[in-house]
């Protein structure tokens, strides 16, 4: 890979001729550099520097334009994304909702966009309520009383979440425990988290209906130490990853809890259960929440995300620091000093605080009424989709399901069209395409999220689309699945060539 | 309810359909014991936008925001200005709504959004290569840690400065998870990497010829950290570093109270593969028009499960974009100028501080930000101070204030300051 | 030039006198897809029967490569990162990942010969 070869890919341009309303865009650094950059800022007076080592003069290599030319560079190149604003977004696990504008404006108001959080507690108090109120709404949603807001997203607050358990238990002077229970189906931050950790992680099968059974639950707790004194913990999803609940939860609980382990849940399912049943009523210790999922906070593209964590009672004094605490009607950080036993700090300062803003006004906006009424809807929606589509494709787990379900291309792939194919597809016919090839205990799965913010219109008409491929592949018109998408701002990329030869930059 | 477009008569023929007679038989696996009983939700029920804005429009009034008053914090998260176009481009719904980049022929826009971030912070901190982004500097950080003891296969870490103490903290919370030794000085034959920020955690910019022979001599990566990136406007490239990691929320984003803010991460090309983060690297598409993809995702949890290089699976995308739309808007001469007008504003600052009886400035060298000395513990005057509607400055140790001046400083606000800290001090 | 071995992990060894030459079965390649990088074990590192000691990586997966035996690392295949086509090669034709000096010739034993393998893949479809 020498730097030569990549300026040689590099010259690569797209002309910037589009078609219709298909835009071409080229890189920033590609443009004629102009005289001036898109911000007037007044003359440095010239002052001498007092830097104490030498300035940097040199050209950076920086790209210069004007301001519309800044703004139709990112406009054009915004219409080749796809996004909910745009239409149905059926990817399982990730709760692609609605985003409301009204987050958006609440979060930018003044007195919280431009607040630093090292300014004196009494000059931001109102900041620290609405930290205490969303700790207490999650307290009361989950039914688990500790709640730390600070992880900056879904698997950080899993981080967050075993690293309390791992506390807990070097509290108890019990440092023999390295085993973390996860079935087979589990994401795949689940194992990574856990071994950041230094545990080891043993695998739970749930091949058969898609569940994890008393029995083969026991056999892992069991399998080195006749009472699972060498177990940490499980972290289990629930509903799992295959859209059902695990019915035996209860029982899996209690025997996990009876070997003195520790039940994270991980909450990114959150969205079939919310304002309907609390977690913390069938067993978990501690769970993290993803409000860009269940609280709609906007993805954006991948990010920022907010990944606060609840637990029990017994754990709260182990969690990371920091969380708001009124004292006499004044509110304040909780430090070390309060909370002596806590694992310390994750993140800098007190977590995606423009997000918590964002997730509060959600629930508010929706109070308990609706909230429960977005769980039923959501659930509905999945169910109704699993029913149209069970004759049409390979449905590997009886439902009902929960928030979303799973099928597979088994019946597709013996005519030589994939789940790939069908993603492709759907992206030709308008559609973002659902979770593919997760999870990975059956081969060729499509998780299906609806979420509630989708009408019945709506979904009719993903399920007539995907009716349409199925009759299409019965008929034996298969041929043009592979060539999809075609309409697409791009067609299908080479990844292969993406990673030989990886290009990263702009040189 | 406005959320929900579910009918009722929908809700009906859908359950029909399913052949259940009710929602609740959808939600049969569940153990009873779980669900809230009626009356047990305690939580209010739905309200209006208006009422909504309502009461976040009360809770924002109640604190004191930089525009209300002087302002002087600093100390990690920086108060400058963000151009209109930049929250214009990012509340667009194509940035704002779209989910990160996994189906790349749908997802252009934040591919080549991605690739030209990574374009400005490897040109930035003068490094090779750089991912998506990280959460914050802090996370970044340790990060950056944990990457060095892979690529060393070595088990301690060493700051040679001062460093922000939260990402000290968060080091600290990962290292220890670790069983890993988090030590100050020099390296030596063990140590992983050598931390160092510049500016340092007092304001003081740092050299690093010195740090990087000691590198060489010891094995050890050299890992450099940048709290306030508009100072690589004026400051040396960190170039000759391994690893360059650390905030950039100073470039398009408000300081929010502490986050959403933006981690970065830079470094040398040969480390690649056992970078955290995510990738966008450039390609074809199946027509041979160049694209972008997301690469390298072998290294991801989702691939590698419990052999993954972090169990990161997010980056700070929005955040990226608005950092990415303010630096376009910069160019070349308006960053550099920023770091100018920043660099002036804090020596106006020192300037007029040094007038005031019973201030001392302490730096002989600084960028936007420096530690004074006072006759008077610095905690009781910040609160003073913000009592008079004034954000002082971060209290240090005993006697010793860091502040901070950047382009939004004026020359009213700096005398407003002065005066009232005579006062305070008198 | 000896016969090949192959282990249920699709490994495919050349025994040279005490030496073990390890690659990767073609059925082992069709799985993995187009690979992207071939991460390469250091000389002189010491491995045991069943850990893994190189990765080969596509765009999708990673996938570790097992040591068949004990003994210690005494070259890896430098020309492979730079051509990847290498993997598809016989292993006594470029096709080594790394050579392994065998410690305990008798876990040898345990291998499938090319017959043996070849009714072993018919199990796994």
């Amino acid at each position: 890979m020498s730097a030569n070869a990549k300026v040689i890919e590099m010259t690569n341009m797209v002309s910037e001729d589009g078609q219709g309303l298909m835009y071409e865009e080229n890189l920033l650094w590609e443009k004629e550099r102009s005289d001036h950059p898109g911000v007037d800022l007044p003359e440095p007076e010239g002052a001498a520097l007092r830097i104490g080592v030498e300035a940097r003069d040199a050209d950076i290599g920086l790209p210069q334009v004007s301001e519309p030319q800044a703004l139709r560079h990112f406009v054009k190149m915004s219409t080749w994304n796809y996004s909910i604003d745009h239409g149905f977004f059926p990817l399982g696990s990730c709760t692609m909702k609605h985003n409301p504008r009204l987050n958006e404006k609440l979060a930018r108001l003044p007195g919280f966009a431009h607040i630093h959080p090292l300014q004196p507690a009494s000059t931001v108090q109102g900041a620290f309520k609405v930290m205490h109120e969303l700790q207490h709404w999650l307290a009361e949603l989950t039914g688990l009383p500790g709640v730390c807001l600070s992880p900056a997203a879904g698997a950080h607050g899993e981080l967050a979440g075993m690293m309390t358990i791992k506390r807990a238990h070097e509290h108890k002077g019990d440092t023999s425990r390295k085993i973390i229970l996860a079935p087979d189906s589990s994401h795949g931050t689940n194992p990574a988290t856990a071994v950041m950790c230094g545990f080891e992680v043993r695998a739970i099968p749930t091949k058969l209906d898609g569940r994890v059974t008393v029995d083969s639950f026991k056999e892992a707790l069991y399998a080195t130490c006749d009472k699972g004194s060498d177990i940490a913990g499980m972290m289990v999803t629930n509903p799992n990853t295959c859209g059902l609940f695990e019915r035996d939860i209860v029982e899996l609980a209690d025997l996990l809890h009876k070997a003195g382990g520790y039940f994270y849940c991980d909450g990114a399912n959150f969205n079939a259960l919310v304002g309907k049943v609390r977690p913390g009523d069938f067993g978990v210790d501690v769970m993290h929440i993803n409000l860009h999922k269940t609280f709609s906070t906007p993805h954006g593209g991948g990010g920022p995300g907010s990944g606060p964590i609840c637990c029990t009672e017994e754990l709260a004094q182990f969690m990371p620091v920091p969380t708001v605490i009124e004292e006499g009607g004044e509110f304040r950080l909780e430090t070390e000093e309060d909370r002596p036993k806590t694992l310390g700090r994750l993140k800098g300062f007190h977590g995606q605080f423009g997000m918590h803003v964002r997730a509060l006004a959600y629930m508010m906006s929706h109070g308990a009424d609706g909230l429960k009424q977005v769980s039923e809807d959501a659930v509905l929606n999945a169910n109704y989709i699993l029913s149209q589509l069970k004759n049409d494709y390979h449905v590997p787990y009886e439902g009902p399901c929960m928030h979303e379900c799973l099928i597979t291309d088994k019946h597709q792939k013996e005519a030589g069209v994939t789940t790939l194919d069908l993603a492709k597809a759907l992206c030709e016919h308008g559609y973002h395409p659902m979770t593919v090839y997760f999870p990975l205990v059956i081969p060729g799965t499509m998780l299906i999220e609806p979420t509630e913010t989708e009408s019945k219109d709506s979904i009719d008409r993903f399920i007539s689309v995907m009716k349409g491929f199925a009759a299409d592949v019965k008929a034996g018109d298969t041929e043009k699945f592979h060539g999809f998408p075609q309409s697409t701002p791009r067609r299908r990329l080479d990844e292969v060539k993406a990673a030989r030869n990886p290009v990263l930059r702009w040189s | 309810m406005r959320y929900l477009p579910q009918t009722k008569n929908a809700r009906s023929a859908m359950l029909k359909d399913i052949g259940v007679s009710s929602v609740d038989e959808l939600f049969r696996d569940i153990p009873k014991q779980a669900f809230y009983k009626d009356g047990d939700n305690t939580l209010p029920n739905h309200k209006g936008e208006l009422e909504v804005e309502r009461i976040f429009g009360n809770f924002a009034n109640e604190n004191q925001a930089a525009p209300d008053g002087p302002f002087f914090l600093g100390a990690g998260v920086y108060y400058h200005h963000v151009p209109s176009t930049v929250d214009y481009i990012i509340q667009r719904s194509e940035y704002l709504t779209a989910y990160t980049p996994y189906q790349p022929e749908i997802a252009q826009g934040t591919l080549q959004m991605i690739f030209e971030f990574q374009t400005f912070v490897a040109q930035l901190t003068g490094q090779e290569v750089a991912n998506a982004s990280m959460y914050d500097g802090a996370t970044s950080c340790a990060e950056a840690a944990l990457m060095a003891m892979r690529v060393t296969k070595r088990n301690k870490v060493v700051l040679g400065n001062a460093l922000h103490p939260d990402y000290r903290e968060v080091l600290g919370s990962y290292m220890g998870n670790l069983g890993s030794d988090l030590a100050e000085g020099e390296p030596d034959d063990e140590t992983a990497c050598v931390i160092i920020q510049s500016p340092d955690f007092f304001g003081k910019p740092e050299a690093y010829e010195g740090w990087r022979k000691k590198c060489d001599e010891t094995g050890a990566l050299l890992v450099v950290v940048i709290n306030e990136i508009v100072s690589l406007g004026l400051l040396p490239a960190p170039s000759m570093a391994d690893i360059v990691c650390g905030e950039a929320q100073s470039v398009g984003l408000a300081m929010s109270f502490g986050g959403p803010h933006l981690g970065f991460f830079a470094c040398r090309e040969k480390f690649i593969r056992q970078m955290p983060g995510r990738l966008c690297g450039m390609t074809e598409d199946a027509d041979g028009k160049r694209g972008f993809v997301l690469t390298l995702s072998t290294r991801e949890q989702h691939i590698r499960r419990e052999k993954a290089t972090s169990n990161i699976c997010t980056n700070q995308g929005l955040c990226a974009l608005a950092f990415t739309v303010h630096m376009s808007l910069l160019g070349e001469d308006g960053f550099k100028r920023l770091a100018r007008l920043n660099h002036e504003a804090a020596i106006r600052l020192a300037d007029a501080l040094a007038k005031v009886p019973g201030v001392k400035v302490v730096n002989e060298s600084f960028f936007n930000e420096f530690v004074i000395e006072l006759t008077k513990p610095s905690k009781d005057v910040v609160q003073a101070l913000a009592d008079r509607g004034i954000i002082a400055g971060y209290a240090l140790e005993g006697n010793k204030l860091l502040v901070t001046a950047t382009e939004m400083t004026k020359e009213d606000d700096v005398e407003t300051f002065c005066e009232n800290l005579a006062e305070v001090l008198a | 030039m000896s016969e090949l071995k192959f282990t249920n992990e699709h490994e495919c060894i050349m025994v040279d006198g005490d030496v073990a030459w390890v690659g990767i079965t073609p059925y082992a390649q069709e799985a993995l897809g187009d690979l992207v990088y071939v991460e390469l074990p250091e000389v002189g590192k010491q491995v045991k029967k069943g850990e893994d000691f190189a990765v080969v990586e596509s765009v999708k997966t990673a996938a570790e490569v097992y040591s068949p035996v004990d003994g210690e690392v005494i070259e890896a295949n430098d020309n492979m990162p730079d051509d990847l086509a290498l993997i598809s090669k016989p292993v006594a034709d470029g096709g080594w990942i790394a050579k392994i000096k065998i410690s305990d010739p008798s876990q040898l034993e345990g291998l499938m010969d090319e017959a043996a393998y070849q009714d072993y893949l018919k199990t796994v479809d």
